[in-house]
């Protein structure tokens, strides 16, 4: 036992470690409206940039499936240039373009080369994309047909058809119900008309956060924005979203499957970001079923029964509360027992909170391992447009130890036992009987 | 046509320059040193960020495996987690964990490997910790009985109630009909049902030693350091006496187009499609697994590649496709091609919509502007790639363990600068043979009766 000692004696040294120093972050807005965070990272001859619209399918309304659509038709056809122009403009100087939209942001992506004849085309066809989408006709129905065969394509993943239930469940009437994708039925509804219309609301300057990492100055930096964002028009941000009503009673859900194993989701509404009770909750869960191997679910779940190869429980902050979600799979006849066992851990977990040493031992983890959470240059670009999007302090980085360091034990069990109300859960289970 | 010709010239000029597009930037350092009892160490110094991973890799996997036993090397992956004579199960996550690290380990089938991320100071937690495991792991039947199940488990989620990754296994089991590449990494279920620790001990002794082993560190280290601290740590482990090369297995020439189905409840149908080529190491002419690459990046190199020009988006033929090759694997391995119908199409159309590309690839040299692209596209990426230290790690590790040595991973770009339109349409003509084509089909059935459950018959591989 005594090497186990030495290194744990080794860990108690860790919160006097000077650790690096999180990336300086410049912050300005530019002449159209869109917020712009900036961080100079001259290491690798690499520029990251992501924009985010505040057009996620939290905006669909009764269209649902319609902010996926739209997001996803940008590089379809721009100014006139079909879809296999404008991958030809970025792949032919090696950038890469991505674009994704999730249930708060739309997103779009450029990695380019950092010299000018690499860059320079790549920004301004990424500019074209945003000012002059076109939404074809021909594309649309091309790439609707694409969508319905790829729901149709869910329905044989127990997984995605126990995240759809799940959602629904927790969200009844509020907008965070429905999955990006639509339903078929609302994806068949879309029209041209409706992309039109969404992407003239939301794909605005105003509604837009930007993110620049690499290796480029401020005043270049300020320059491409000021490029890119050229004739966007201003519009007006998106107006907040409706809170998230609480659950108020227990529901169970089962849903037959023809798969091996079953699903099994579990769980209620989060937390958000910017949440008063945030970095609380992310210690609160880590020894429960955040911190892979060593949590508390994993320990009940796999290490002593050997019910599951994955099982976990974390938040998903969002601009309102986003799931608190736990989750396993298992052998269709041990579904009674891996949730008998789920159920137990959680509502003692809830009931006693951690204990000390899980306490420290998570603490030791979640700041012992900060440096890692920004040692790349696509680490920070996803941190500066969390960080703006959401609207954290520029300091969010700098003090995300502070913050942690600053909990106390019963704090955790305090919060824990006021923000999880396992008796109110929702339960889902998808797999054959 | 103006774009074009501005893209070409800026193709062009992207390999003039490329030679030099990082010097001044923060150039990876990579040192090789080998210790007394065969352990391989090799550094690589990137200082951009206080952190650190640490890779443990062992020339063993799936490949390596005979029938009966399939699934052994990935087992013994998880039961690596699961105690030492001086650490009890489960505690050596906790030492990383409470260090700030994170960890896991992967298994494929030409290596097995294990890591931690850690700020920089840690790295000898890590050092002690994976010498320990190395030769001291204690393989009790109890802990073993439970992590086999996880496993299972684990198959169950990845394959048994995938369609497409039953296909993809099955596909591998009629291509392959001799090499070992044909078994899952994760193995069939009935050995995993009868594996016993006898199998692990057996198979732990003989592979788990530093003289089938490599070190790959990266991150802000100083190279000499942490050679001195693997010296520290590695250094008196003994070396394995019992290691057995691979046999080379290789596969008899294909006699003709082989086809399979495989029948299970689905909502879509799928389509693989394989034909066999040599790897890096396998190649009589050097320059022939570079030319595949580009062949496939021809075809699948982003959206302005063929499949999605012509087949997704052209002719609307088919929801998906993908085509895809790598060099470093160990033994020769397969070119495969991939697709999903369109709403309207059948499985049929979209294999003729392949077969069609194929032939045009045999018929007709690739355009500059293509080939242009596909290496703008190389170039970039593996200048991208320097942004993940773990990447850098992963890419040494891979081609030590296929047996190729990590000083050839530098020669990828230029090599791929080298490739000409004739010779993508040589590897074409020599490779891509209908007699040599294996394809899978998934026949979907249906998701909600009796019946289509009675069909699962078909994941065994009777076909």
């Amino acid at each position: 036992m005594d090497i186990i000692k030495k290194i744990l004696v080794g860990g108690l040294c860790l919160l006097s470690f000077n650790l690096q120093a999180a990336p300086k972050i410049h912050h300005w807005v530019s002449d159209h409206g869109a917020q712009v965070y900036y961080a100079h990272a001259p290491g690798l001859p690499i520029v990251d940039i992501e924009i985010v619209f505040n057009a996620g399918s939290a905006r669909d309304g009764k269209k649902s499936g319609l902010a996926s659509l739209t997001n996803h038709m940008l590089s379809m056809g721009a100014g006139g240039q079909d879809a296999t122009r404008i991958a030809k403009r970025f792949e032919g100087v090696g950038a890469v373009f991505s674009n994704t939209a999730g249930r708060d942001m739309a997103v779009l992506k450029l990695r380019s080369l950092s010299q000018k004849q690499w860059l320079a085309p790549a920004i301004e066809t990424l500019g074209l994309i945003l000012r002059k989408p076109d939404f074809n006709k021909k594309d649309f129905e091309r790439e609707r047909k694409r969508y319905l065969l790829s729901l149709k394509r869910e329905k044989q993943n127990p997984g995605s058809v126990a995240a759809r239930a799940f959602y629904k469940a927790i969200y009844g009437n509020h907008p965070y119900a429905n999955m990006t994708k639509g339903t078929t039925a609302s994806v068949k509804a879309l029209n041209q008309r409706d992309l039109k219309t969404f992407f003239k609301q939301y794909y605005v300057a105003k509604n837009a956060t930007i993110a620049i990492v690499g290796d480029m100055d401020k005043a270049t930096a300020r320059k491409l924005v000021d490029q890119l964002m050229k004739g966007v028009s201003s519009g007006k941000a998106a107006p907040a979203l409706p809170k998230v009503a609480a659950l108020t009673r227990s529901r169970v859900i089962r849903i037959n499957h023809p798969s091996t194993q079953s699903h099994i989701l579990m769980g209620q509404p989060g937390n958000y970001r910017g949440d008063p009770d945030y970095f609380v909750l992310y210690l609160g869960n880590h020894a429960l079923g955040g911190s892979g191997l060593v949590s508390r679910l994993s320990e009940e779940i796999r290490e002593k029964r050997g019910l599951s190869y994955s099982v976990y429980s974390y938040f998903s902050p969002s601009a309102r509360k986003g799931v608190f979600q736990i989750g396993m799979q298992t052998r269709n006849d041990q579904v009674e027992k891996g949730l008998k066992v789920l159920r137990k851990t959680v509502k003692e977990y809830v009931a006693k909170g951690m204990t000390k040493k899980e306490f420290e031992a998570s603490r030791k983890n979640i700041t012992g391992g900060f440096p890692l959470r920004i040692d790349s240059n696509k680490k920070i670009l996803g941190y500066l447009a969390m960080i703006g999007f959401y609207n954290l302090p520029l300091t969010y980085l700098d003090d995300f130890n502070k913050k942690i360091e600053a909990i106390t034990l019963e704090q955790v069990h305090e919060t824990l036992r006021r923000r999880i109300v396992s008796e109110h859960f929702v339960t889902v289970i998808v797999g054959g009987a | 046509m103006r774009v074009q010709k501005s893209l070409l010239r800026l193709g062009m000029s992207l390999f003039l320059i490329s030679g030099s597009l990082v010097s001044g930037f923060s150039q990876a350092r990579v040192v090789e040193y080998k210790l007394a009892n065969g352990l391989k160490l090799i550094v690589s110094e990137d200082h951009r960020a206080p952190v650190v991973v640490s890779q443990v890799w062992y020339r063993i996997g799936s490949s390596y495996e005979h029938n009966g036993i399939t699934g052994v090397s990935h087992v013994l992956e998880h039961m690596m987690f699961k105690g030492t004579q001086k650490i009890p199960p489960g505690e050596f996550s906790r030492i990383i964990s409470a260090n700030g690290g994170r960890e896991n380990a992967f298994t494929s089938s030409d290596y097995t490997a294990y890591f931690q991320r850690l700020e920089k100071s840690r790295l000898k937690v890590s050092f002690r910790l994976e010498a320990d495991r190395m030769r001291n792991l204690r393989l009790q039947d109890k802990e073993f009985q439970k992590e086999v199940r996880v496993v299972m488990e684990e198959r169950r989620l990845r394959t048994e109630d995938k369609p497409e990754s039953m296909t993809y296994e099955l596909f591998n089991a009629a291509a392959y009909a001799v090499n070992s590449y044909r078994t899952p990494v994760i193995g069939w279920m009935n050995d995993l049902q009868n594996m016993e620790l006898a199998d692990l001990k057996d198979w732990y002794q003989r592979w788990y030693a530093p003289n089938n082993s490599i070190v790959v560190v990266a991150g802000d280290v100083n190279a000499e350091e942490v050679y001195q601290l693997a010296k520290k740590y590695f250094g008196s482990l003994k070396p394995s006496e019992n290691l057995r090369r691979p046999k080379p297995q290789i596969e008899p020439a294909q006699k003709g187009l082989r086809r399979i189905q495989v029948k299970m409840p689905a909502q879509l149908p799928y389509l693989l499609m394989g034909y066999p080529v040599p790897s890096l190491k396998t190649a009589k002419l050097e320059w022939e697994p570079y030319a595949l690459e580009v062949l496939a990046g021809i075809l699948d190199g982003g959206d302005s590649a063929r499949l999605s020009t012509r087949l997704i988006r052209g002719k609307g033929m088919v929801s998906s496709a993908g085509a895809g090759y790598s060099l470093n694997t160990r033994m020769s391995t397969m070119f495969l091609l991939e697709a999903v119908p369109a709403q309207g199409y059948s499985i049929k159309q979209a294999e003729a919509a392949l077969i069609k590309e194929i032939t045009d690839l045999k018929q007709n040299r690739i355009t500059q502007d293509e080939l242009n692209r596909v290496k703008a596209q190389v170039v970039a990426s593996n200048v991208f790639e320097r942004d993940s230290i773990f990447y850098q790690a992963m890419q040494i590790g891979r081609y030590e363990t296929v047996g190729l040595g990590w000083r050839r991973i530098d020669e990828y770009v230029p090599r791929i600068q080298a490739v000409t339109a004739e010779q993508v349409q040589q590897v074409a003509r020599k490779y891509l043979k209908q007699d040599r084509l294996t394809v899978a089909e998934l026949v979907p059935l249906p998701m909600n009766t009796k019946k289509g459950k009675a069909g699962k018959g078909g994941q065994h591989g009777h076909h």
